[in-house]
């Protein structure tokens, strides 16, 4: 049995590497920090329209391509790479992994075929760190229900044209759809000061905001899983897209700069540093693949797969940063240098879809393997 | 491909009816099983093999061994894991006809011959000297480390056949038969008290030219051979998830939980010790998907190094569950092991700690795989070398 993408998944890859390195380059990056949305739309458009990006893995009635998991990773992989600006994460990975595990027919046809297109932008957020235990209400109101609560901080969901809101309802946990499109009532978004500046996010505080539900509330829960395992496991690809990235960042100064008349990559300190990293690399790379092969082939395993990778691409990515800065010596301490632009998409990843303290507990549970009573 | 698996299972399965293994000496069985191609499917046929695809070689041994079949692994593990690959590739059909089937059957146990006082690491700065006397060689010289030396029939030997050479190019690589007079074997006790390696003293020794593995001063790169798969056999011992010791460590923290001897923090070291075994163990998979058609390369370091370290880790969880047994041992009775241990995990869990903080060191310290792994992977500079060129008899040693 072979888990590594297969020829398809890696001709996809080499063209989003292409269209990246073409449309989204450190100078791009850069520029779109600086700025309110973190990205240029007309690249997002091209995206859609060029590559279908947006709706790779959105099944083909609402206007996607309906690819698995697989390529869906590979992506993600290149974005991280890249360190892509745009609300791909929250739109993608999130909200349009929900509405299609969710399987609510109404609000895919209402919501997918708009985010395939490269027209809407989208975010699913909740209060608190977890969302199946999420601290917003949801309460009813006549046919529909209105919102209650404060989300923060939740990625790409300032400027999200739809939010998808985890919600307790006295049934259990439910998603409920906000159109963003125009003003809506009670809704303050407020965009925070992120530590990866190539990562927009936001606080969101609802005051009885009118919403739809997606689903039944209190069934959603096993779907909620699945769509929430999908999307550590896109995170976890993009993680591994950064670090293989710093890795190669690491190799090429270690073989350039040179001290006491020798290439730093001589001196055994640096080399050791950058085979660890190698091997942080190819551990990450292993768990990630590893994830998106069974979320496509083997949905028995998404639970597990998914835990192993949260844990260790986090882990694997901030390692890399970290040392990748400490290489660098000085210049690794400037803005100017880009070491610290993914040091921070590290670091602030790590915690986006739980801390990889979490994840490891989260497997334990599934393992079987018991806590220690107080 | 799939294909090939189904011809390979195929024969297998019929093979397995012919030889019941319930019913089957083990000697006979493993001797057939070589003439019938399914020693080791990958080598040439009239080897031990059928020259099909390598991944094929571990999923027979697989079958062969849930059939109830004998597992040699630990018992030859140098014969099995290094030697066949080693004569296969650059052996004369001579001495492959003479060494790959006792090999297998485990009529004759194999060491290997390389490490010496003065050449570990450096393995190519070796001293032992191979002076040629009409069509035999004189060997003079001192091995050491040597695993199983104690049971071994033959030796995987590396000597000096010329001192003025640059040390990587002046070796010769040979394979000796240890009943040769001028070889003694002196077990060397470790720190488990027991003696699982060996000192060889050479002394006038005599091998036949015959006996050479690859041509004269070819020494280094059948080595090369032999270290590669050593690396691999070491760091990709097969098993699914949680097998192995990580699988006792697990079970050691269930009782430590019952006993009330574990602490909210061993949870999760304990899972962080299972992520790293569990991404390592998906990395042997894909490495051997990828490596599929060829011979190892120096990617096994990967697997190698992150064996060595995470056994010596969970290991040493292990004990630290063990809560004031940690302090005591079974015993340290001096014995000579008929087999390697180096990753049991069956024993007594301070003696497999103990054992297990030699797995940085055999097969290659983990200072040196980093190294392979920086160079030879990465592509990072050498370092500044003063032994390079120079003539081996002009280089320092310690
Ligand atoms: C249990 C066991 C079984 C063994 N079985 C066999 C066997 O069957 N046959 C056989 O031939 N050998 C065998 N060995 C020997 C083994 O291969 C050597 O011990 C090993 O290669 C290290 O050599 P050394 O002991 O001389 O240490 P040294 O090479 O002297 O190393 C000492 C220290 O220096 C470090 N060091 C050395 N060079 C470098 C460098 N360039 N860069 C950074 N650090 C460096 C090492 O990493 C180590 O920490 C066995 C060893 C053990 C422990």
């Amino acid at each position: 049995m072979s888990f590594t993408p297969g020829p398809e998944a890696e001709e996809l890859r080499a063209v989003v590497r292409g269209f990246l390195e073409k449309r989204c380059g450190e100078v791009e990056i850069r520029r779109w920090m600086e700025t309110e949305d973190g990205h240029d739309p007309a690249v997002w458009r091209q995206a859609a329209g060029e590559l279908g990006l947006q709706g790779l893995a959105v099944d083909e009635r609402w206007g996607g391509s309906g690819a698995s998991t697989v390529e869906l990773g590979v992506v993600f992989e290149e974005l991280g790479r890249a360190l892509y600006g745009g609300p791909f994460f929250g739109t993608v990975a999130l909200a349009a992994t929900v509405l299609t595990e969710l399987d609510d027919q109404a609000a895919q046809e209402r919501h997918l075929p708009g985010i395939a297109a490269g027209d809407t932008t989208a975010s699913v957020v909740w209060g608190g760190s977890d969302p199946l235990t999420s601290t917003l209400r949801a309460d009813r109101d006549g046919a529909g229900w209105r919102l209650t609560g404060r989300a923060e901080p939740m990625v790409d969901a300032g400027l999200a044209g739809l939010l998808l809101a985890v919600a307790a309802t006295p049934d259990g946990p439910g998603v409920f759809a906000v159109d963003c499109t125009g003003p809506v009532e009670g809704l303050t978004r407020t965009a925070l000061n992120p530590l990866d500046l190539t990562r927009k996010l936001a606080a969101v505080d609802l005051a009885g905001v009118s919403a739809t539900a997606v689903g039944v509330p209190g069934e959603i829960t096993p779907a909620l899983t699945r769509a929430l395992d999908i999307a550590v496991l896109a995170l976890s690809c993009e993680q591994v897209g950064g670090a293989a990235r710093v890795l190669e960042m690491a190799v090429e100064y270690a073989n350039t700069r040179v001290q006491f008349g020798r290439k730093i990559g001589s001196f055994q300190a640096i080399k050791h540093k950058c085979a660890d990293m190698l091997v942080a690399v190819e551990s990450a790379r292993s768990c990630a693949y590893h994830g998106i092969w069974a979320a496509a082939h083997d949905p028995a395993e998404l639970p597990i797969a998914a835990g192993l990778a949260g844990a260790v691409c986090s882990e694997s990515y901030a390692r890399c940063a970290l040392d990748n800065i400490q290489l660098h010596g000085g210049i690794g301490f400037t803005w100017e240098h880009p070491a610290h632009l993914d040091l921070k998409r590290a670091r602030s990843s790590r915690r986006l879809l739980g801390t990889p303290g979490r994840h490891r507990a989260r497997l334990a549970d599934l393992l079987d393997i018991p806590e220690v009573s107080a | 491909m799939s294909t090939d698996l189904a011809t390979v299972t195929d024969l297998v399965e019929k093979f397995l009816a012919e030889h019941p293994p319930a019913s089957t000496d083990d000697q006979v069985l493993r001797g057939a099983r070589f003439d019938a191609g399914l020693a080791y499917p990958h080598f040439d046929q009239g080897f031990g093999g059928l020259g099909v695809d390598p991944t094929l070689s571990p999923v027979v041994e697989r079958l062969f061994l849930d059939a109830g079949c004998s597992d040699w692994s630990s018992r030859n593990v140098i014969g099995l894991g290094m030697a066949a690959q080693t004569v296969h590739t650059h052996g004369t059909p001579a001495q492959k006809t003479k060494y790959l089937r006792p090999l297998f059957t485990g009529e004759e146990i194999w060491c290997q011959l390389f490490s010496e006082p003065g050449a570990g690491s450096d393995l190519a700065a070796l001293a032992t000297r191979a002076v040629p006397d009409g069509d035999e060689y004189v060997l003079n010289g001192q091995k050491i480390w040597t695993s199983l030396g104690h049971m071994a029939r033959r030796g995987l030997l590396v000597a000096r056949t010329d001192p003025d050479q640059p040390k990587h190019r002046g070796l010769s690589y040979f394979l000796l038969d240890m009943t040769t007079p001028g070889v003694e074997v002196r077990g060397l006790r470790q720190i488990t008290g027991q003696a699982e390696f060996n000192e060889v003293y050479l002394t006038d020794a005599r091998v036949p030219a015959a006996d050479l593995l690859g041509a004269v001063g070819d020494g280094w790169r059948v080595a090369m051979t032999t270290l590669m798969n050593e690396r691999v056999a070491i760091g990709r011992r097969g098993g699914g998830r949680g097998d192995g010791p990580i699988g006792a460590a697990v079970r050691a923290y269930r009782k430590a939980v019952a006993e009330g001897r574990a602490d909210a923090a061993d949870r999760d070291r304990l899972l962080q010790l299972w992520t790293r075994v569990e991404a390592a163990r998906l990395t042997n998979t894909r490495a051997a998907a990828r490596a599929g058609q060829g011979a190892p390369g120096p990617e096994g370091s990967i697997a190698k190094l992150q064996f060595a370290e995470l056994n010596k880790a969970v290991f040493e969880f292990a004990v630290d569950l063990a809560g004031d047994e940690a302090m005591l041992i079974d015993d340290y009775t001096f014995s000579r092991p008929g087999a390697s241990s180096a990753s049991h995990a069956a024993q007594d869990v301070r003696k497999a700690y103990l054992r297990s903080l030699a797995n940085s060191i055999e097969g290659g310290t983990s200072e040196i795989m980093r190294n392979i792994l920086g160079e030879r992977v990465l592509g990072l500079p050498g370092e500044p070398r003063i032994d390079r060129d120079r003539p081996w008899k002009d280089v320092p040693r310690s």
